[in-house]
């Protein structure tokens, strides 16, 4: 893609430290140089690609795991949609979205979300459908209306599936993210992308990169967190 | 809310499904008076469960009709209809992401209760069924099975129902605890009279549980329907004698104690004579007399004092 070649030219071997005319592996004076104009905004730039393309892309599943649960006709359908979504490599997803959208953050977006589709739609619909019969066939005897064991009872039993194939997406998704580089200059896969132009400039790509994996266990973490926060009662036995 | 016991009346209640010739359940007639514990046994195919669904509507009739306190069940709104109803099933199916105090606070919850009268109700429960006050905060994950069954009880009772319908609420329970929650279900429905229907497959069970007995048959047809003492003295037919077993006599036995005896005054003779007190079963009492080898023994007071003797003959009557 021919922007590529129009990006910034970061670093300049004929100035900087010894380290960064040498290019060692880890040249912390870059860093130090870079974290404000480069990294930290990758950063930033990476966390937005990544909350949108999990917010939207759970808002979606949701939507199509409610229809999947409730009428078992569309579950084989959607499903397979979502999985062909999935089989398609991300690089030719993107080439086959550029036509439609250009070379803009959308592109990108519909590329993410539909990755997380597949992981999502799955988990929440077998979540829902996990729920002990004996359970279902309680709240039905106790006189629970079918919405009332919707919300009270399936929904609240399926958040440990729905939880698990949230941080699935989002690590997947934070993964995913950086070959956004590729469409336009943002998340952590443009320092990537940069570095790997400027003669393999290695603390940049070294620096990015390992952003990324503390980025993706970092919002591992915070799910996990949340999910103990909401399931008080699911980790008993 | 519910409250008062409920008479029960299941008025040639059929149940048949399209694919099946036989009747499920086929024209069932029994009544349940008020406060009574009606328990329906049977071979499997025998329709006891699907008898007791239809009371709650978790089946549907095919025809005839079910009454409580002379309103047909077909009369009520489906939801209020089982809500006010208690239902116990055998898997008990406490809602796992609730709280013992959550689990009994659902049908009330329901009714619009508050949650200090949810609270309170809760502890008063928990006591009824003789679990700690400290379960309340517990979710189902962290009791054992007769726990658990202890909870759906509860459960069941929050909101006060004149019925209560138990599907072998006690059949997944190792023997031992078994007949405690019996003697527990026991005592706790002469503080609470409802109207029950039990269904176990455990005619020992039924026997022991039961004011009255429904014994169905396969196709769902009423076998007979009398007092535990009667099934097991006047079995109608071959059936019911068979399916009662043939230490029938000894079970008629363990439902009688020898303070219904009539005693012959405690003479010199009652030297080396076994003792028991007078709320012993006649069959415990024939079986020491057989162990013992002995012919009399004599009944005392729950003090030890004699009230008379009898013989083994007096046993049997």
């Amino acid at each position: 893609m021919s922007r590529l070649a129009a990006g910034p030219i970061i670093p300049s071997f004929s100035q900087g430290s010894s380290c960064e005319r040498n290019n060692g592996w880890f040249c912390t004076d870059w860093l130090h140089q870079h974290w404000g104009d480069t990294l930290q905004p990758a950063l930033v730039q990476h966390v937005e690609l990544t909350v949108i393309a999990v917010g939207v892309g759970f808002g979606i599943s949701f939507l199509l795991a409610l229809a999947g649960f409730r009428f078992r006709l569309f579950d084989l359908p959607i499903g397979v949609f979502a999985d062909l979504l999935y089989t398609i490599p991300s690089l030719a997803l993107f080439q086959l979205l550029v036509p439609l959208t250009g070379l803009t953050v959308t592109t990108v977006e519909v590329a993410l979300i539909s990755y997380t589709l597949f992981i999502l739609y799955r988990n929440i619909v077998a979540g829902l459908r996990a729920v002990p019969d004996e359970v279902l066939e309680s709240a039905r005897g106790m006189g629970l209306t079918r919405l009332q064991t919707f919300i009270r009872v399936e929904l609240p039993l399926a958040v440990p599936a729905l939880m698990a194939g949230l941080r699935i997406a989002t690590v997947s998704t934070v993964s995913i993210a950086t070959v956004a580089a590729f469409v336009i200059p943002e998340g952590l896969g443009e320092p990537i992308f940069t570095g790997l132009q400027e003669d393999l400039f290695k603390t940049e790509i070294l620096a990015a990169g390992l952003l990324a994996v503390a980025l993706a266990l970092g919002a591992d973490l915070l799910l996990v967190l949340l999910a103990r926060a909401l399931t008080p009662w699911s980790r008993l036995t | 809310m519910p409250s008062e016991a409920a008479e029960l009346v299941f008025d040639e209640a059929t149940k048949r499904y399209p694919d099946r010739e036989d009747a499920a359940v086929d024209r069932l007639s029994l009544t349940v008076p008020a406060g009574e514990i009606c328990v329906l046994v049977g071979p499997s195919g025998g329709g006891k469960t699907t008898a007791l669904k239809l009371v709650n509507r978790l089946i549907p009739l095919s025809s005839g009709d079910i009454r409580i306190d002379g309103v047909s069940i077909l009369e009520h709104d489906l939801t209020e209809l089982r809500r006010s109803i208690g239902y116990v099933i055998q898997q008990v199916g406490l809602f796992p992401h609730y709280t013992v105090e959550g689990n009994i606070g659902v049908v009330p919850r329901l009714y619009g209760e508050s949650r200090s009268w949810i609270k309170a109700r809760s502890a008063e429960l928990l006591e009824l069924v003789g679990l700690d006050q400290s379960y309340a905060r517990r979710f189902p994950a962290q009791l054992s099975g007769g726990e658990r069954q202890r909870v759906g009880l509860a459960r069941a009772l929050a909101a006060n129902p004149p019925l209560m319908l138990m599907d072998e609420p006690f059949g997944a329970i190792d023997p031992i605890v078994r007949a405690r929650l019996q003697d527990e279900f026991l005592r706790l429905h002469r503080d609470v009279r409802k109207t029950v229907v039990f269904v176990t497959h455990d005619v020992d069970e039924a026997i022991k549980i039961g004011d009255r007995i429904a014994i169905l048959r396969e196709g769902g047809v009423l076998a007979q329907y009398d007092t535990p003492a009667r099934i097991l003295e006047h079995p109608v037919d071959d059936f019911v004698a068979d399916f009662v077993g043939r230490d029938r006599a000894l079970k008629a036995l363990a439902l009688r104690t020898l303070d219904e005896l009539e005693l012959a005054p405690a003479g010199a003779a009652e030297d080396g004579l076994p003792r028991l007190p007078a709320e012993t079963s006649l069959r415990d009492a024939l079986a020491l007399l057989v162990a013992e080898r002995k012919d009399a023994l004599v009944v005392t007071d729950a003090d030890g004092t004699p009230r008379g003797t009898v013989t083994r003959e007096d046993l049997l009557g």
